[in-house]
């Protein structure tokens, strides 16, 4: 039987890792597919691309999908999220001289606490332009959530503008931005060109935030049931894969090369560690689990994360907040996840939907094999997230 | 009469933005501005408020584009990507061409169209010509790469030019792969071995 081509589209970044690894180690081929991924330029080029049928799924930003079904933003077709491809892995970094001057008013960098590094910030800025990757970004969404909950408001103090992370250096020579927030590797390349120092991760403003999913058309998902859950179950073995320590070496060895990431694999494997060099003068930090693929049901696509998404763009841009918590969770696919997975020994969550926010240390929850445990998961100021629906 | 409709074509390539401009010009449009920088390319759209911006999908700078859909400013106009279903061919048409256009909101799809369609046939043209000049410095680099491997052939064996790309052709053959590909494996490992 020859294998049924799906053609994946992908942003050059560290959290495209389950998808390279999944057509490069053999486990798109176990469920009799053959995946051909395809480089993007841009988020809209990737949306559109995968709106327009030229694409059968595609790494994409997890708020892409929520903003579609509220009816935000470009995109020609409603798409869903069969899968949380990443949970976390993005960082926060600021000018060299803002930060010369929070550490002159005594900041100590410790790459752990938001409200600290929050506070200190707004401190010596009253008024902060901040660049993210794309407008509809778990980036913008944790930039705003962060200092608007310590009293920086939107729009008339923060701005955020998007900047692609290629142009993010030139941005901040050029003054046009204090700050930004993106993934890996691009962070680390700040501080390498000198135009930027780290701040926090953003798991410390959010330890367990959605952050890149496994999109496609929802008619193409409902249609194409059986291979949506093939596609499924291949990238969550190539996460479990990823999962062991032994494997990283190996998969920042193919992520480099040219058609994927085109990045030194010593880049992409401090990234994968969580190892940072933060400034010019060599400070590192370690973040544990900065970027997570696999443990603690990182892929189930929790309705309740897309409930947050969308109340969060609701309350911003004006949308009525009930109708669009509802049409946000229905684009988590959690029905068409936990139907993949049956049976493929592995402990999945009874409910589709959790408190988001509430778990301070790993705890045992509802599952199918009765075995599973979440991790951290809270927010910096203590917020509890109630979802509405089940 | 309709006002004429103001486009800006974002474009780095000078010559490939003056190709664009051209031909939006031959189909009859005259207010048309060329945007070559990237840097804060939402604000100087802003400043010249067009009513249709037309930008390379494989350019990496299109995401600041998609921020104008959000502009919420008294003086910003929303602009909104050209994909509003009305006419799903044309759309369909300028994907595969590699063109999007922003449209400003509520403008008539019929309206925007021979811009579109001028549009899509440039970018056709240009795209094609880079399709052919990528094939043919695929093909030089091809052509190095089996030179080199005839020369280490030759070296090695003591044998002539035409001796040696003989044996390269047959080692091709026998493992069923490209000629190019023999050569450049061979000039990948051949460092090893002096």
């Amino acid at each position: 039987m020859t294998p049924d081509a799906l053609r994946i589209g992908f942003m050059p970044l560290v959290d495209a890792a389950p998808l390279v690894v999944a057509a490069e180690m053999g486990f798109a081929e176990e469920e009799g597919l053959y995946l051909v991924l395809d480089a993007s330029p841009s988020w809209s080029a990737l949306r559109d691309k995968l709106c327009f049928g030229h694409l059968e799924a595609a790494h994409m930003l997890s708020p892409v999908p929520v903003a579609g079904a509220l009816g935000l933003g470009g995109g020609g077709a409603i798409l869903h999220a069969l899968s949380v491809l990443s949970v976390n892995g993005n960082v926060i970094g600021v000018s060299p001289e803002i930060a010369a001057e929070m550490r002159d008013a005594g900041h100590d960098f410790g790459f752990k606490d938001a409200r600290a590094a929050g506070e200190a910030l707004i401190a010596v800025k009253r008024e902060l332009r901040i660049g993210v990757p794309f407008p509809f970004s778990m980036h913008a969404e944790l930039v705003y959530y962060w200092l608007s909950a310590l009293g920086l408001p939107a729009p008339q103090s923060l701005i955020v503008r998007t900047v692609p992370p290629p142009q993010m250096a030139e941005a901040m020579a050029a003054g046009e931005i204090d700050a930004f927030c993106v993934g890996e590797p691009w962070g680390s390349r700040s501080v390498e060109n000198g135009v930027g120092e780290l701040l926090v991760p953003g798991s410390a403003i959010w330890s367990f935030s959605p952050e890149k999913v496994l999109a496609v058309r929802s008619d193409w998902a409902d249609d194409k049931r059986d291979v949506s859950q093939r596609l499924i179950r291949a990238v969550w073995r190539a996460s479990r894969w990823l999962s062991h320590p032994d494997s990283i070496a190996v998969a920042t060895e193919m992520m480099s090369k040219e058609y994927y990431l085109g990045l030194a694999p010593e880049l992409l494997e401090r990234a994968l560690e969580g190892r940072f060099v933060i400034n010019g003068r060599g400070e590192t930090r370690v973040v544990r689990d900065f970027v997570e693929f696999h443990e603690s049901a990182a892929g189930f696509p929790w309705r309740s994360q897309a409930e947050w998404i969308g109340r969060q763009l609701a309350t911003r841009t004006g949308l009525d907040r009930e109708k669009s918590a509802e049409a946000a969770a229905a684009t988590f696919r959690s029905d068409i996840y936990r139907a993949a997975l049956k049976g493929v020994a592995y402990d999945l969550p009874l409910a589709s939907s959790k408190v988001e926010g509430a778990i301070d240390a790993p705890i045992a929850v509802g599952s199918t094999g009765g075995r599973l445990i979440l991790s951290r998961d809270r927010f910096f100021d203590g917020r509890i997230f109630e979802p509405s629906g089940g | 009469m309709t006002p004429e409709l103001s486009i800006i074509v974002v474009e780095p390539d000078r010559d490939r933005a003056l190709q664009i401009v051209d031909s939006l010009r031959d189909a009859g449009f005259e207010s048309i501005q060329a945007i070559a920088e990237s840097s804060s390319l939402a604000r100087q759209i802003a400043t010249f408020s067009p009513d249709v911006v037309l930008i390379d999908m494989a350019n990496p700078s299109r995401d600041m584009l998609e921020e104008m859909a959000l502009a919420s400013g008294p003086l910003e106009r929303p602009v909104a990507m050209f994909v509003d279903r009305s006419d799903d061919q044309l759309t369909q048409a300028a994907i595969e061409a590699g063109v999007s256009a922003y449209v400003v909101d509520g403008l008539r799809p019929e309206r925007v169209k021979p811009i579109i369609d001028a549009a899509v046939a440039r970018f056709r043209m240009i795209q094609r010509m880079r399709t052919e000049l990528a094939e043919t410095k695929r093909a030089l680099e091809e052509r190095k790469v089996i030179d080199r491997a005839k020369g280490l052939i030759m070296k090695a064996r003591g044998i002539g030019e035409d001796e040696a790309y003989a044996l390269l052709r047959k080692a091709a053959m026998d493992q069923g792969k490209r000629l190019a590909e023999v050569a450049g494996a061979l000039v990948a490992s051949a460092g090893l071995l002096s």
